[in-house]
């Protein structure tokens, strides 16, 4: 055993060292190796940052809300539904909100108008979100005026602005109080937009929405978790197609890997034919080869993972994000959590190092078989 | 549900050893037929040289697919999130027929795979080659198989349906259940226990035989590969019945793949690969020795066999002194004295 490594440690001297008499060779494919990796892993990891972060603010929305739907689309709870519902074993608590979406001619953008459940503004009051706050250039205590779709014009005070942390969801939101709500959208009174139910026990979820399936036909109860797992494989397939697009970035650097490793120049190939002639079996050029792939991958694989890092947490992953995350006029500015998965790990690395090593097998065989006679005398 | 990154990377990963398998086979019967290492001719000399590429194509294939049953469980274990009523990988392998058959094809292919190596390395060290036309032989015959995984695994991904209602490993390794899995799991612990370590005992007796004895002894490595088998078994089986139990601190909870989630601190690594480890090793101590009388293997397959022996043994060891520490820690109190 301490032979064998002895014998590995020789190896990896003698090949850093021939690595280090070709530089600027050597130095060209490790860059483009680093910036593949670095393109890979930017994607895998704004795109896991993204899942974890729909994950954490989904965590506290409620388990399952209830759209009362007529013809097929979204329609308003009319008084006397909930009460229909009556009471399934289970529900914590069950509550009727209210919010809709407004058109802003100045800013050409959707707001989220909405009547939170607890502390609601006073009448005449609105709470806004921190993208709101920065498009129309609004401070606490200021005014605004917003016409209804009715055609009458509403003036209300910024009583607040939700703090930029909650900006994910909060981006494009204003708050008000109900009676403000029901004479702005001329909402019918007893009516609610959807209902909102909180369930303890995570198992009784689906139970639950099968008896308000069964006891409302025209309802549609929507889960957490079904949302939860749309974002998920919205958000893994988006990150598939780009793997899927960057995958010709791979096929070409593997035919540049191929190119690379063929091309022996001369030098090197009487290097090889040298060695043979002491006494080198063809396995041990071959170990070299391997030895020397096996630093190069691993480099360029650390590099560009960490230069992937920097660029996702630290540049909000300029390069790739309106590919990812998805556009909108308000889109709220976030900071992601930096935060590593095992699988992404091994899954770069199976999209790096094994087209790499596939790529230079055959070349590598080729040059391990040179005779050594023939380039000597060449 | 094929874009997701980890089941391409696999995908790419079978396809891969596929075609280079395509590639090798025609080789490996122009080895078969044309082989004569008393030859000087062109031919013989141009065959010796591809034996070259081949050997390390073909190990490149094998640590491929080692790699690929980690990546794959893995991914099945974090996609269970995505299915409904799936809370580990049990239910993710579940939701079609073909999840658990993919899984046991790739822990086979790399059993096998590992017994292949282990002859083609006692071969390529010998002057001669003397096991050049079986080495390929064999390799026709696991080509079969690895494009059969591959087609299993494939036709697994292509029928993940995210609305199929999976079942978790609560009903799967439940005693009532009439599976093989649930048979293991409805063992009682004290049998379980005895069986459990009396194999790995005698799994650790074999290899220290074999490996006193320098490696010489072809009974003891039979006797080595055999209870490396059985000691895998015995280890699954002890482990669906108490050792998982320990873990999860829970009297019911039988699963083997939720001991890899990191809730459980990911402790199910530490069991599984020194088990693989050790089992590949035993196997692959076995499948050199009917080779062991050759003449030019004479000096090569005992030390081999020997260093084989050895890692068996320590595997087996480690496997058993890490399931003890799991049940020493925990707070389950499973049996009463």
């Amino acid at each position: 055993m301490k032979l064998w490594l002895a014998k590995q440690r020789y190896l990896i001297d003698f090949t850093l060292a021939s690595l280090a008499r070709r530089k600027t060779r050597n130095l060209g494919l490790l860059l483009v190796y680093t910036v593949l990796v670095f393109m890979l892993a930017s994607v895998t990891l704004y795109t896991h940052a993204l899942r974890q972060e729909a994950a954490r603010v989904l965590a506290a929305s409620p388990e399952v809300i209830v759209q009362r739907m007529v013809a097929g689309r979204h329609d308003l709870i009319p008084p006397g539904y909930m009460e229909k519902i009556g009471r399934i074993r289970g529900v914590q608590k069950m509550e009727g909100r209210l919010w809709g979406y407004y058109y802003d001619a100045v800013t050409k953008a959707n707001y989220t108008f909405m009547v939170p459940a607890e502390n609601p503004p006073a009448a005449g009051e609105i709470v806004v979100g921190p993208a709101l706050e920065r498009s129309r250039g609004l401070a606490k205590n200021n005014g605004i005026s917003f016409r209804s779709y009715s055609g009458k014009l509403h003036t209300f005070i910024v009583a607040d602005v939700l703090p930029q942390a909650s900006e994910l969801v909060s981006a494009d939101l204003v708050l008000m109080s109900e009676q403000n709500f029901r004479a702005f959208f001329d909402y019918p009174a007893g009516h609610y937009t959807d209902i909102a139910l909180s369930v303890a026990n995570p198992q009784e979820v689906r139970n639950v929405a099968v008896k308000l399936a069964a006891a409302l036909p025209d309802a549609r109860p929507i889960l957490r978790d079904e949302v939860l797992r749309t974002y998920a494989s919205i958000y893994d397939w988006r990150e598939g197609i780009v793997l899927a697009l960057l995958s010709a970035a791979i096929l070409a650097f593997g035919i540049l890997a191929w190119e690379k490793a063929s091309g022996l120049s001369a030098e090197e190939k009487r290097e090889i034919g040298i060695l043979k002639a002491i006494g080198w079996e063809t396995g041990d050029v071959i170990k070299m080869k391997f030895w020397e792939g096996l630093l190069i991958s691993l480099t360029a694989f650390l590099v560009g993972f960490v230069a992937a890092y920097v660029h996702v947490f630290h540049f909000a992953a300029s390069l790739f994000e309106p590919v990812l995350k998805g556009w909108a006029v308000l889109y709220p500015r976030f900071q992601l959590t930096p935060h590593i998965d095992g699988l992404q790990v091994a899954t770069l690395f199976f999209f790096t190092v094994v087209p790499y090593a596939a790529a230079v097998l055959v070349p590598i065989w080729k040059a391990a078989i040179t005779d050594p006679d023939s380039v000597m005398r060449s | 549900m094929l874009f997701q990154p980890a089941i391409i990377a696999l995908l790419l990963a079978s396809a891969l050893c596929v075609l280079a398998l395509a590639a090798s086979a025609p080789f490996a019967l122009e080895v078969i037929r044309r082989w004569d290492i008393r030859s000087g001719s062109e031919r013989q000399l141009q065959l010796e040289r591809r034996t070259y590429l081949f050997s390390t194509l073909l190990t490149f294939v094998l640590a491929l697919q080692l790699a690929s049953v980690m990546l794959f469980v893995f991914n099945a274990e974090k996609m269970s999130g995505m299915f409904v009523g799936a809370m580990c990988a049990v239910g993710t392998l579940n939701v079609n027929a073909f999840g658990f058959p993919a899984l046991n094809a790739k822990i086979a292919v790399f059993f096998l795979a590992a017994m292949w190596l282990a002859i083609n390395h006692v071969d390529s060290r010998a002057r001669d080659y003397p096991l050049v036309r079986i080495k390929y032989a064999l390799l026709l015959a696991l080509a079969p198989l690895l494009i059969a995984s591959g087609w299993v695994e494939l036709q697994y991904f292509l029928g993940l349906k995210a609305d199929v209602i999976t079942s978790c490993c609560g009903s799967l390794f439940s005693e009532g259940s009439p599976t093989l899995a649930a048979e293991a799991s409805a063992l009682p612990p004290v049998p379980a226990m005895w069986l459990f370590y009396g194999s790995l005992g005698a799994a650790i007796a074999a290899g220290a035989w074999h490996g006193y004895g320098g490696g010489r002894s072809r009974v003891a490595a039979y006797a080595l590969a055999a209870t490396s088998a059985l000691a895998f078994a015995a280890t699954i089986a002890g482990i669906l019945s108490f050792v998982s139990l320990y873990i999860y601190e829970h009297p019911n909870h039988h699963c083997p793949f939720c001991i890899l989630k990191p809730e459980y601190g990911y402790q199910g690594y530490w069991l599984y690969v020194p088990l693989f480890g050790a089992t590949a090793a035993g196997l692959a101590a076995g499948a050199i020795q009917p080779f062991a009388r050759i003449a030019s293997l004479r000096g090569i397959v005992p030390g081999f066999s020997r260093n084989l022996a050895a890692i068996a043994a320590y595997g087996f060891a480690l496997t058993a002194v890490i399931a003890t520490a799991m049940i020493w820690q925990s707070r389950l109190i499973l049996l009463e004295h």
